[in-house]
């Protein structure tokens, strides 16, 4: 790792053949080690282009006044900041994005590990789990956009959710889930864990699968009932999987955006929008595009906190 | 040993029960689009609904597939998502072999920055995306979406292909160097053949995220001739005034390319994906 300390900048030009088994890469002549960053190259590129040069361009927007509209725009400091942190509306985004993403990830793991537990049963045969596995990924097979349309129609106050629960004697008459201010939120949140849990199971069913039966069996010589084992055994040895998921799905839920768009496009009474509705409002309907910026910047910043603990994650598992 | 049996039988039936009612919630509100689809758009409120109604029919398929725009939209993902893969496999490789078979400086960080892109909000990127490719003149172009997909599917298909390569042992492509190749050679002539299953996981799933993007399509094309599938679904939202069953029509075969990846190889997807979120 640390190979650029280790060797003297004049190493003896007595390159081993390629083909040695070098001991050490360390001791290959200088040259050699920019190879790897050849390799990245395209990488490198891409990634500056993509990621480095956009985000430090965002950054400047959201200090000046309308960019992109206007043609020379000055520097305005914290002012869009401001703006954007005492805007109502954007306060009520962050509110209902807290609750949408912490809903939708609790429920996500609840389900995706209920079925992966049911998946990795030994009681049923490989046929019938694999039929089952392949009908429980199915709603991660659609695009969001067809999730929004599939639950909008499934949520329609003539829909067939209505006339069930109306044949169940739950709601008298047909609700309108996406149009009542008091119901649009949980909807949507609805239309996010079904589209969502699936890409928990898979990770969770691949995890189970790894843990070794020694280690159920060893809790079955100790008299361990299936709870037990479940507490015991099961769920300690998920801990780093369902961890890492649960903040990867928080990221993902919390950049949610078409399926809100298309649900409800933040509405009725701004009850479902989200931080994501509410910067491309303020840039691509309003046309503020600073303001929308330092949103964006914000979003950013409180993602960064999530992708920290993430990578850190990732890094201690290695 | 009876109590074991029925015990065992309990067990059984609570199991099948469980999934069966998994399956319920997972598979109806699919099925309901599909029955959609083949229903005159009257009878789609019908009250009592119906799974198969008498009015059983392929007009909202003839509809959409006998206009010239919505097919317009079908070319356009394909383009779009073909060339997407495409590029993000050949750049993931080149990334994936510097990861695995080198050791170098600011490896750490840069596996860091590639790990932490899948945080960067899309909301964050898009708005100076709109002001970049507007001055690059990529705006309304292939180019322009096909370019800016790339900052989601690579960092995944480099964690991918890099987990895949580190499962192959290095005697493989070492001995290609001891007769002298080099390490281009040893990847080409070697690495990639063994590797084709993982990089067809690591192609899917780029395949799915393209094919599926929708706030960049929507923001940086303007035009109906450069729109993709997500954004003609939405589009038929509103021009026809709720055409339903033109909308389910046009989100199932929008959706079959995604679903015909995944049943082809779905184990070997499953694997790579399962290999890439968790130990990445």
């Amino acid at each position: 790792m640390t190979s650029a300390h280790v060797e003297p900048v004049t190493a003896p030009p007595v390159a081993p053949p390629a083909g040695r088994p070098a001991p050490g890469r360390a001791r290959v002549n200088p040259a050699r080690r920019l190879i790897p960053y050849a390799y990245l190259s395209p990488t490198i590129v891409l990634m500056m282009v993509l990621m480095v040069v956009p985000i430090v361009m965002v950054v400047g927007y959201s200090f000046r006044d309308n960019v992109i509209v206007q043609e020379n725009p000055v520097l305005v400091g914290f002012a869009n900041y401001t703006k954007v942190l005492t805007d109502p509306d954007f306060l009520v985004a962050l509110k209902n994005t807290a609750v949408f993403i912490s809903v939708s990830t609790v429920a996500h793991l609840v389900l995706g590990l209920g079925f992966a537990l049911m998946l990795n049963t030994q009681l049923l045969s490989g046929v019938t789990k694999a039929v089952f596995r392949i009908v429980y990924i199915l709603p991660w097979l659609f695009t969001i956009a067809v999730i929004a349309v599939i639950w909008r129609l499934l949520l329609d106050p003539a829909g067939v959710v209505n006339y069930v629960l109306q044949t169940l004697g739950l709601v008298q008459e047909g609700v309108n889930w996406l149009g009542d201010p008091s119901t649009a939120l949980w909807a949507v949140t609805f239309a996010n864990v079904w589209s969502g849990y699936p890409f928990f199971m898979i990770s969770l069913l691949a995890a189970l699968q790894g843990i070794s039966a020694d280690l159920y069996e060893a809790a079955a010589v100790d008299g361990a009932g299936p709870l037990r084992r479940f507490l015991n055994v099961t769920l300690p040895q998920l801990r780093p999987v369902i961890i890492s998921m649960a903040v990867l799905d928080l990221i993902w839920t919390s950049q949610q955006f078409a399926l809100i768009w298309m649900m409800t496009g933040g509405g009725p009474l701004n009850t479902t929008e989200m931080l994501s509705t509410y910067t491309y409002k303020q840039a691509f309907s309003e046309y503020e595009f600073a303001t929308a910026s330092a949103a964006a910047v914000i979003v950013l910043l409180l993602t960064m906190v999530l992708a920290f603990f993430y990578v850190r994650q990732q890094q201690r598992e290695r | 040993m009876a109590g074991v049996k029925r015990r065992h039988t309990l067990a059984k039936a609570g199991v099948v029960t469980g999934l069966v009612l998994g399956g319920l919630f997972a598979a109806l509100p699919v099925l309901w689009m599909l029955s959609t689809s083949f229903k005159g758009n009257g009878e789609v409120f019908a009250n009592p609904p119906q799974l198969i109604t008498e009015g059983f029919s392929f007009d909202a398929y003839r509809e959409i597939l006998g206009n010239g725009e919505q097919l317009r939209f079908f070319l356009n993902s394909y383009i779009v998502a073909g060339a997407v893969t495409l590029l993000t496999l050949l750049v993931a490789v080149l990334a994936g072999f510097a990861f695995s078979r080198f050791t170098f400086p600011f490896q750490r960080t840069i596996n860091a920055v590639i790990v932490s892109v899948q945080a960067v909000p899309p909301i964050t990127l898009v708005i100076p995306y709109f002001g970049l490719v507007v001055a690059l003149g990529l705006y309304n172009t292939y180019p322009g979406l096909i370019l800016t997909h790339m900052v989601f599917t690579l960092p995944y298909a480099i964690i991918m292909t890099t987990a895949y390569l580190n499962t192959l042992p290095k005697e493989l492509d070492e001995s290609v160097k001891v007769d002298g190749g080099t390490g281009w050679t040893a990847l080409w002539r070697i690495l990639v053949p063994v590797s084709v299953p993982g990089l067809i996981a690591v192609g899917v799933y780029t395949f799915m995220i393209s094919w599926n993007e929708y706030l960049f399509a929507l923001t940086l094309t303007r035009t109906n001739d450069m729109r993709t599938v997500p954004i003609g679904i939405q589009m038929l939202m509103g021009q026809h005034s709720y055409e339903w069953n033109q909308m389910m029509a046009m989100s199932i075969l929008g959706s079959i390319p995604v679903l015909v990846l995944f049943l082809l190889f779905q184990r070997r997807f499953i694997g790579g994906l399962t290999a890439g979120a968790v130990k990445a």
